[in-house]
């Protein structure tokens, strides 16, 4: 377990940088973290970064499909607003777990 | 009479409906199992079958040789389950009553969900190994297979059996390799993850494993279509890989008839508690299995270890008394690696799989997370026990809570 400090914030987060607690996670916070990715938050941005979260803490499976689902973007809005691996880098910035498989 | 309603007829149902005749009371107890199909496949076996080492008779039975006496089976379509009224209603308009419900109707693979995947090339140049038709027009595709560029494409998650893809792909090497075209045959795994291996000591122990094998692993791949006419997957961020041979793990879905009872997310899995296995919606009704949207793999050794949970909380709930037994996301799995090696994982929804020993501390036989021989025979043997054990819901020397007893940190 190692941290991170965003903005004179410190968080736990994982060897690759998720948090590993998304109650530590805050507006301000993301910011800073999607700044290390390459993106500016917009409203949008944050609208699907509220749905992940709100998702994640139902305990529902979490797939490009279901952002696609969500009425906020297609999944090519997806991918426009987080390039290249949009589930990958929105968990980061939204301090969710990144998604993964059984090994 | 109460009746125990179970929806499915596979390894999930077959189960509890063995376990629970031992249960309840006959002149109590009315059990009815309905399934629309009278077949049941080893599912495991599918991944054999394109190399041909499983033909299509090591693989199927009859589902009513696996269900005790006393218990009735119906096969028919069910259109929906109406849980305000604890009645299902089947396609022929009649319905059945119940006073507790276990939904095991699994989990489907729909091509149709992704444009071109079904299109003139199906079952020529694209194939599926999760269904018996797939598995069966692939061994047939491979007799004659000159070689060429091999692509194996995951569409999305959850899928069934997670590690199938990875043993397909280290099959394929191994079996091109014994042809002699392994020059001629590239192998690419594409898949929407972030590798073919994605938790940390997994990829450390095993992520080595594919480049020694020369499998191309293409992460981040999220596929939007396949184009037939230049026999090319496209991805929505617009990349293209060429293939001669497609081997798809298509989009997986509940049983659509979860959609139309209510009881589902949007990709029709049944929502229910993640430990206690009831139902979301109504507190008489359970989920097991691939059909529900449980944060674990959709294997048989889960629903296996859910079984013996379910039995307990359903024992709980007939008998008025709050819930005794906690599902923890067990799952153990052989993961094929060719060459006659294989490994074995045991992980649950807090624990990644670890290096070990399996299931006897420091002895084995099994060795978690690396390759042996002993492992790969495990994986043979289990259809014995699959067939004569296993489904017959008998004594397992596995407890269904995963233990760390013999797991290194």
């Amino acid at each position: 377990m190692s941290q991170k400090t965003f903005a004179g914030v410190t968080v736990d987060v994982n060897e690759e940088g998720y948090f590993t607690n998304p109650a530590q996670w805050t507006k301000e916070l993301a910011v800073e973290v999607a700044k290390e990715e390459g993106i500016q938050l917009t409203d949008k941005h944050l609208a699907v970064l509220d749905f992940l979260r709100e998702r994640f803490a139902k305990g529902d499976n979490l797939t490009i499909r279901s952002v696609g689902n969500s009425g906020i973007v297609d999944i090519k809005g997806f991918y426009g607003l987080f390039p290249g691996a949009p589930m990958k880098k929105a968990a980061k910035i939204a301090g969710i777990p990144k998604p993964s498989s059984c090994v | 009479m109460k009746r125990l309603l179970i929806l499915g007829a596979g390894t999930g149902g077959t189960i509890m409906a063995n376990k629970m005749r031992k249960i309840l009371a006959r002149d109590e107890w009315d059990i009815t199992i309905v399934d629309q199909h009278k077949t049941h496949y080893y599912q495991p076996g599918f991944l054999f079958i394109p190399f041909g080492m499983y033909t299509r008779q090591d693989v199927v039975k009859p589902k009513t040789s696996f269900l005790p006496l006393g218990v009735n089976v119906i096969f028919q379509e069910i259109d929906r389950i109406d849980g305000a009224s604890n009645h299902v209603i089947m396609k022929d308009g009649t319905s059945l009553k119940y006073d507790y419900l276990i939904i095991a109707t699994g989990t489907r693979v729909v091509p149709d969900e992704t444009p071109g995947l079904k299109g003139p090339l199906w079952h020529k140049n694209v194939f599926d190994f999760y269904t018996i038709e797939g598995a069966t027009a692939l061994a047939e595709f491979f007799k004659t297979w000159p070689g060429g560029e091999l692509v194996l494409n995951i569409a999305d998650v959850p899928i069934k059996c997670p590690v199938a893809p990875l043993e397909f792909v280290m099959f394929a090497d191994a079996f091109f390799v014994e042809r002699g075209i392994r020059n001629k045959v590239n192998i690419s795994y594409s898949t929407p993850m972030s590798g073919a291996f994605t938790k940390p000591r997994a990829s450390k122990v095993l992520g080595a494993l594919l480049e020694e094998k020369n499998i191309n692993i293409i992460p981040d791949f999220y596929l939007e279509k396949v184009d037939n006419e230049k026999k090319a997957l496209v991805s929505y961020d617009e990349r293209e890989i060429p293939f001669d041979c497609l081997v798809t793990v298509p989009v997986h879905k509940g049983d659509a008839m979860i959609g139309r009872s209510g009881l589902g997310d949007e990709m029709d899995f049944a929502k229910a508690h993640k430990h206690t296995l009831q139902s979301d919606f109504f507190p008489n009704i359970f989920v097991i299995g691939d059909a529900g949207n449980f944060p674990t793999s959709k294997a048989g050794s889960v629903v296996h270890f859910q079984a013996d949970v379910l039995t307990e909380n359903l024992m709980c709930a007939i008998e008025n008394r709050p819930f005794t037994e906690s599902f923890d996301g067990h799952s153990n799995c052989y993961i094929e690696t060719g060459f006659g090696k294989g490994a074995l994982i045991d992980f649950n929804y807090d624990t990644e799989p670890l290096p070990g020993s399996f299931p006897f501390p420091g002895i084995g036989p099994f060795g978690l997370l690396k390759e042996t021989r002993m492992n790969h025979y495990g994986k043979l043997m289990f259809r014995w026990i699959y067939w004569h054990i296993l489904l017959k819901g008998k004594e397992m020397p596995i407890d269904s809570k995963m233990t760390m007893a013999g797991k290194k940190m």
